[in-house]
């Protein structure tokens, strides 16, 4: 009998659901056995996704592959001079590293108040109100790198603003709730840091993480900066973006010992200069996330495989129960053949809506999850899904393992001998 | 309708081997009602398997309607039951989780005939044994008459060449028995061939021909004068 025609038979389906719903208790746990594991498994690779997700937010703001350095104290006295000088990155330096290494796509120098240990956030008044934001000196570079979000009607600062060192600022969210009343619109006013008025020229989005950036901070012309605090040419650090396809850790290695260059420092001396590396990091947690989809996958399978195994074993008892009856119907005239395909059309069929009920679930699991954490923006954990491949691969290998597993029971039905299925006992 | 020549059957019981049928030869006209007799041990279930085509035998011959019945694997012995033979059990075997009806279907499902057709033509046999008003019903909704009644009509459905019974009235009191036995006097008055396997002499007297086994062996074969179970009803 043509297997196919089998299948879109209404009376298969008939003798199926007429044998599955027969036991119901049966047909229930074993289709919970299933379920569990589709469930687990689209729970999991669900979650990997949304960690996945949303280590990816955390880091949406800045180049992936960029990384920040800054200057310290020499460990190693080098060239006549001694241990511990104390060093500071130049303006100049920016030349000689994009000469050096051609792999640096931007380069970014950065001057701030408030953010490390030795200066003050300023203080900013504007009318009667007044508080401390960090105030970051830079160029419109740094945006190439890590993208500023500005609210419609503002900019960020521009080469203008460089070449005439203008007293203008890119405000935060909070610093515009916390200066300016709900409906004033900050753009064009003045505001006074450290005593100089600033015009604001636009208002910054605040994405959360990329380091010690907050929703207050202040961002003036680099040019302006140097003049306001006398900063010279020295540079805190210099934030540097890497082109694409290159190892950010080598980079890094590279810059490293071009500063050590210029600044007369001892090559083995690991301490002059410090770096973070978010390529580096970000590879990691990568990793991590391709780690835990892997996880998901296999402890995902494996669950669904211990499922299906189940419902072999209960298909099985439920043969040794039904041997009369399989009798029965062998003495009416069933071959082999039809017994064999309704046991395993049973054993698919169970699986696939276990499987199907598991991916439902699955998913109102995964969307509550999203909803719960939604307002959490500090939790890295964005927008859970599953991709339809995993699912359709969920459902065939579901399919699979249920013909499989159900090749056991009927063959255990179609061995047993109408005769001794009928012999009285 | 069935011949038979020296059927031999042995089985295996460990180390050594029971020899139940030996050599049995038999021939049923069509439209016989033959009640097969014999105590327990006398091979008449063996023989009873054998025609239905339940078990093998060992050796020897066995034509049914003329088709020699021979080497047949599971697949064909199958089509062949389900095309020749209908099947009366003591236990009456209905599917406990199918209604009447149903099972009355369930050979005519497996001979391939549409659903309507196959609906309508279970109706008409379930109203045969007068039963119609049950079609929904559950088998343990049913007595014990009603449900080899039901029994009957489902191993008639499948239009066969000749009716197997095997002590269709074991679990039946006797009102009840006289009741089943009616019914497959009136099937085989309507020209159908009828084994009755049983060890009930009354039973055996309302069919026409009585075959006695003993030991494996045909003693008796005898064409009687049959009681009607009517008389009793």
């Amino acid at each position: 009998m043509n297997s196919l025609k089998v299948l879109f038979d209404r009376d298969t389906w008939q003798e199926i659901f007429g044998s599955i719903s027969k036991n119901k208790t049966r047909t229930v746990i074993t289709v919970v056995g299933v379920l569990w594991g589709i469930f687990i498994y689209i729970a999991l690779s669900g979650a990997a996704k949304g960690l996945d997700n949303g280590f990816e937010r955390q880091f949406e703001n800045i180049a992936m592959n960029s990384m920040f350095v800054w200057a310290q104290r020499t460990s190693i006295p080098y060239d006549g001079f001694k241990i511990g000088r104390s060093i500071e990155l130049k303006l100049s330096d920016i030349e000689y590293l994009k000469k050096r290494v051609p792999e640096i796509q931007y380069i970014a120098p950065r001057n701030a108040r408030g953010v490390f240990g030795g200066s003050a956030s300023p203080q900013v008044v504007r009318k009667n109100k007044s508080s401390n934001y960090n105030v970051y000196g830079d160029f419109p570079v740094y945006t190439k790198i890590a993208t500023k979000k500005i609210y419609e009607g503002g900019r960020f600062i521009n080469d203008e603003d460089i070449r005439y060192k203008r007293k203008v600022c890119v405000i935060g969210e909070r610093t515009q709730t916390e200066l300016f009343e709900k409906d004033e619109n900050p753009i064009g006013q003045y505001i006074r840091i450290d005593n100089i008025y600033f015009q604001v020229i636009g208002v910054h989005k605040f994405v959360p993480g990329g380091g010690f950036e907050s929703d207050g901070d202040i961002f003036i012309p680099f040019e302006t900066y140097r003049q306001l605090y006398n900063s010279g040419d020295s540079v805190q650090w210099f934030t540097i973006a890497a082109y694409d396809d290159v190892d950010v850790v080598e980079v890094e290695k590279d810059i490293k010992a071009v500063l050590k260059r210029i600044h007369r420092v001892a090559p083995e001396d690991e301490r002059a200069f410090g770096g973070f590396n978010l390529g580096e990091i970000f590879n990691k947690i990568v990793g991590f996330s391709k780690g835990m989809t892997l996880l998901s996958l296999i402890v995902g399978i494996a669950t669904i495989l211990a499922g299906v195994i189940g419902i072999g074993n209960i298909l099985l008892i439920s043969v040794k129960e039904r041997t009369k009856e399989l009798g029965v119907r062998r003495a009416l005239g069933a071959t082999p053949s039809e017994v064999r395909n309704q046991i395993i059309i049973e054993s698919v069929f169970l699986t696939l809506v276990a499987g199907i009920l598991g991916i439902i679930i699955g998913a109102f699991v995964l969307a509550g999850i999203n909803a719960a954490t939604a307002d959490i923006t500090d939790f890295p954990y964005t927008n859970p899904t599953v991709p339809i491949p995993f699912i359709l691969a969920a459902l065939f290998i579901m399919v699979f393992l249920g013909t499989l597993i159900g090749l056991i029971p009927a063959q255990r039905a179609v061995s047993i001998k109408p005769i001794d299925a009928l012999r009285e006992e | 309708m069935i011949q038979i020549k020296k059927l031999h059957k042995s089985y295996k019981m460990g180390a050594s081997s029971l020899h139940v049928l030996k050599g049995i030869n038999l021939t049923i006209e069509e439209g016989e009602l033959v009640a097969i007799m014999g105590s327990s041990g006398s091979g008449k279930s063996t023989l009873l398997n054998i025609l239905g085509m339940l078990d093998n035998a060992d050796e020897g011959e066995y034509l049914l309607d003329k088709v020699p019945i021979k080497d047949l694997n599971e697949t064909k012995a199958a089509k062949y039951r389900n095309k020749f033979l209908g099947f009366v059990f003591q236990s009456f075997n209905l599917i406990n989780y199918k209604s009447a009806l149903e099972n009355i279907m369930l050979p005519l499902y497996y001979q391939g005939v549409p659903r309507k057709e196959r609906q309508l033509l279970a109706m008409d046999y379930l109203e045969k044994v007068g039963l119609k008003d049950w079609a929904t019903h559950l088998p343990n909704e049913l007595s014990g008459g009603q449900k080899q009644r039901v029994a009957i009509a489902r191993a008639m459905a499948s239009r066969p060449k000749v009716l197997l019974a095997d002590e269709p009235t074991g679990a039946l009191d006797t009102k009840t028995s006289h009741e089943v036995m009616d019914l497959i006097q009136k099937i085989n008055e309507e020209g159908k061939t009828i084994l009755v396997v049983t060890h009930e002499p009354d039973i055996a007297n309302m069919c026409k021909r009585i075959v006695q086994l003993k030991d494996g062996l045909i003693i008796e074969d005898k064409k009687i004068k049959q009681v009607l179970a009517s008389a009793y009803v």
